[in-house]
């Protein structure tokens, strides 16, 4: 991957300061961090890849698979969870078949479940592919998944 | 605007506003009036841009009135604000002709932009989602319009930090130095003794505003006397706490104000370079700041020789990857040197060897913001507000059930009763209060009968709760106490970074006794029922043990919601243990669903949609739920047309 060495050329001072926004770039490129790019970064820096993993193991922002065509982020903030937003949590794995941080197997939908976006006036919030859908229900939130299945299988 | 005029507006900043403060001609403030907006030639359209905004659809908004401007060939300026506070309200747009005091209107989506500006370009305003105007002695006001400030949402408040938030243009620098911005920074640096600084600061006693309440000038006086030839400033704007927001406010709203702040506070430690340290989730805010630093750069208040006074200074934005205990400063500080965010043993405190074993002073998004108003004004202004020994202001973010959600910033002193009641408007509905969290997962419920608690560090303390970051969830009878403790266990589980065992599995283990005693267990026999009820036995206990031995504040301060709930709302445990009820309906594993004889006109549809298999019955004839099979999911509930579904 040429991309990846260019990105790594920004960053010729070889501490472990850099490790953390070396890694933030790379999942901002790709969506994710390939096994690849992993130890290609752990050689540049001379770290041990096994380092370099469990560091971004630690870090909730960093995956290792990519996201799907369209990334459902929920929030499960506190307001968001007392306007019942694990139940909408719950359909999404029921009728997606998928859990956090994973993908369906069609490639087509992942989800993340967030921590807090900060709309705690709109909650319950997701977001898909960045467009956000506010004080979402059941069927609301039926209504939306349907609206990409069907954008979906129309292609 | 182009280069050469940006050029020259940067310089006229420089050389006459920040440099030349004796005097000012007439062309002079004339110019700064246009600059801070003060006066406008033009129509002024403000759209509001936060986050809880543009969830709301600001970003619609804003480009409809863009085109409803150039389709009728209007002129008049657009820009983006912050946020107000008033979370339910947006999007709010403001509009503000020459010479005519500012109105401002809530809740406008896109469809609602061209009617509304169809009346207000005839010079009506409309009633119909009005919030106010701004007094302005200088500005003609419009004439049965109320005041904003008359509003009871503002009229409680004290805004010292959010005062331009939502007002002001955040990406706009000149706006910020018309306004008086940066000129504090200025003098400081041309005229000031690092230890002056220092002395002010610890004398104004403003404390931490993210959670310990320590004594911000103490911290900084520690870092200035320790001899080191490089010094750190981080600011923290790790703000992971779910359901606060305030530090991304002002942010967002007056990068500016943190800016300088920072600024300050690096001077006097003797930093010449300074961290902000924000999550990766706040990607409006990491480019505002990147703007506004790119900007204060471009006219020199930051770099290399700072206005001749030779101190440098270098602001370095660096992305937190997303660990709720990088809220913690030593953890925060090993985030920064690129390894997992664990805490360590405190001391060596990094005031005195930080990140790079170096002084290094931590602070606040709030705290640093304060800094500017403390030094323009001084330590005995800031001491007359709030009380003795917590001076200043508190911005506490309130959502849950109230009538408004949103961010309020009060006196410390001030009273919970006021806050929820009088400035947030009460209660969503008119609903009955039941208590409040105050200080997300490592905070404490707060019942109705302490709600005349005045809020400050030391009175919270002595009670067993905390200040925590300033999240304020209200909560009603629909809410379960026994649900939320177990969302902020389930949080903090999941945050624990591991390197201590109480905390890593006393999280757990709390956690999973929680679980349990909000579902109905699959198999019920004695050695089940005897498990369960050991652990419940020994919640507090844990709990206990939990606070006392854990490495940092995180493990320390988890079992917080579960004393503090045991302590107030006892019979609601008990309830769920003995009786597998929940009041509130929340804990939906502990519903037991049936279907009404008489209403089921047996369609089958609650049948067909059950993924447990858990409906039989045959077409035309009353359904039935198996309760053995029934995973109350609720699903059947929803689907049934004929409302004959019930729970209990």
């Amino acid at each position: 991957m040429e991309n990846l060495q260019d990105l790594l050329k920004k960053y010729p001072n070889l501490n472990r300061d850099s490790l953390i926004p070396i890694l933030q770039d790379i999942q901002d490129q790709e969506g994710y961090i390939s096994e690849d790019s992993l130890n290609k970064v752990s050689s540049h820096l001379g770290l041990p890849s096994s380092k370099v993993y469990g560091l971004a193991t630690f870090y909730n922002q960093f995956r290792f698979s990519p996201p799907g065509k369209y990334h459902i982020q929920i929030c499960n903030g506190t307001s968001c969870h007392i306007k019942s937003s694990e139940m909408l949590i719950r359909e999404i794995k029921k009728t997606l078949q998928i859990g956090d941080g994973e993908i369906s197997r069609d490639g087509i939908f992942s989800l993340e479940v967030l921590s807090c976006i900060g709309a705690c006036g709109q909650s319950p919030v997701i977001s898909i592919n960045g467009e956000y859908y506010e004080k979402v229900n059941n069927l609301r939130l039926k209504e939306i998944i349907n609206f990409y299945k069907d954008l979906e299988d129309r292609k | 605007m182009n280069d050469e005029s940006t050029s020259e507006l940067y310089a006229f900043l420089r050389e006459a506003v920040l440099v030349e403060t004796v005097g000012y001609t007439r062309e002079m403030s004339l110019r700064l009036e246009e600059l801070s907006r003060e006066r406008v030639t033009k129509p002024l359209i403000l759209v509001s841009s936060g986050t809880s905004a543009m969830v709301a659809g600001a970003n619609k908004t804003f480009h409809t009135v863009v085109e409803y401007l150039s389709d009728r060939n209007i002129s008049a300026e657009t820009a983006r604000c912050g946020f107000i506070g008033l979370g339910n309200f947006e999007p709010m747009l403001s509009v503000q002709f020459p010479g005519k005091a500012r109105v401002i209107f809530h809740n406008i989506r896109s469809e609602k932009v061209t009617p509304l500006l169809d009346d207000v370009f005839h010079n009506n305003i409309p009633e119909e989602f009005l919030l106010g105007q701004f007094r302005n002695p200088r500005h003609e006001m419009w004439p049965s319009v109320p005041f904003v400030d008359e509003l009871p949402f503002f009229s409680g408040q004290k805004r010292l930090l959010l005062k331009d938030c939502g007002l002001i243009d955040p990406q706009s620098i000149s706006e910020y130095i018309a306004r008086g911005g940066y000129r504090t920074f200025v003098r400081v640096i041309r005229n000031h003794t690092y230890q002056e600084i220092c002395d002010v600061v610890e004398k104004s006693g403003l404390r931490g505003r993210s959670g310990s309440g320590y004594n911000t000038g103490s911290k900084w006086k520690i870092a200035y006397q320790t001899p080191s030839d490089q010094k750190y400033l981080i600011c923290n704007a790790e703000e992971s706490d779910p359901g606060a927001f305030m530090d991304r406010a002002i942010m967002e709203g007056n990068p500016h104000l943190l800016l300088e702040g920072i600024a300050i506070a690096a001077y006097a430690i003797g930093a010449n370079k300074a961290f902000i340290y924000i999550r990766t989730e706040y990607a409006e805010s990491i480019q505002r700041l990147e703007e506004s630093i790119f900007s204060a750069r471009s006219i020199g208040i930051f770099g290399d020789d700072i206005f001749g006074s030779g101190f440098n200074l270098d602001i370095i934005i660096r992305k937190g990857p997303g660990a709720f205990i990088c809220g913690e400063e030593t953890a925060l500080i090993n985030s920064l040197e690129g390894k997992r965010g664990m805490p360590q043993t405190k001391p060596p405190y990094p005031a005195t060897s930080g990140l790079h074993k170096k002084p290094t002073v931590i602070n606040n998004v709030e705290t640093l913001s304060n800094i500017p108003l403390i030094v323009s004004k001084g330590a005995d202004w800031f001491k007359s507000i709030g009380t003795e020994g917590n001076s200043g202001t508190k911005i506490f973010a309130i959502s849950g059930k109230s009538a408004i959600t949103g961010l309020i910033e009060v006196p410390l002193g001030t009273s919970l009763r006021t806050i929820i009641f009088n400035i947030a408007g009460g209660m969503e509905e008119n609903k009955d209060f039941k208590a409040v969290h105050l200080g997300g997962p490592s905070g404490c419920v707060i019942p109705a009968s302490e709600l005349d608690k005045a809020l400050t560090f030391d009175e919270l303390k002595s009670t067993g709760a905390v200040m925590g970051s300033g999240g304020m969830i209200v909560l009603d009878d629909d809410s379960c106490m026994v649900d939320m403790v177990k969302y902020f266990m389930d949080f903090s589980q999941k945050q624990s970074c591991g390197k201590c065992i109480p905390c890593r599995e006393g999280t757990r283990r709390m956690s999973e006794i929680l679980d349990s005693i909000t579902r109905k267990p699959l198999d019920e026999n004695s050695h089940t029922t005897l498990e369960r009820f050991k652990g419940v036995m020994q919640l507090e206990s844990l709990a206990n043990v939990m606070r006392d031995t854990s490495l940092c504040g995180l493990g320390r301060s988890a079992p917080n919601p579960v004393i503090s709930s045991l302590k107030h709302f006892r019979e609601e445990f008990e309830e769920h243990i003995f009786d597998r009820n929940c009041q509130a309906n929340i804990c939906t594993d502990l519903r037991t669903y049936y279907i009404g004889i008489d209403s089921c006109t047996g369609c089958s549809i609650c049948a067909k949609k059950c993924p447990a298999d858990a409906i039989i019955g045959t077409p035309r004839h009353p359904y039935f739920i198996v309760d053995e099979k029934c995973t109350g999911c609720g699903l059947c509930y929803e689907v049934c047309k004929f409302s004959a579904v019930f729970y209990r």
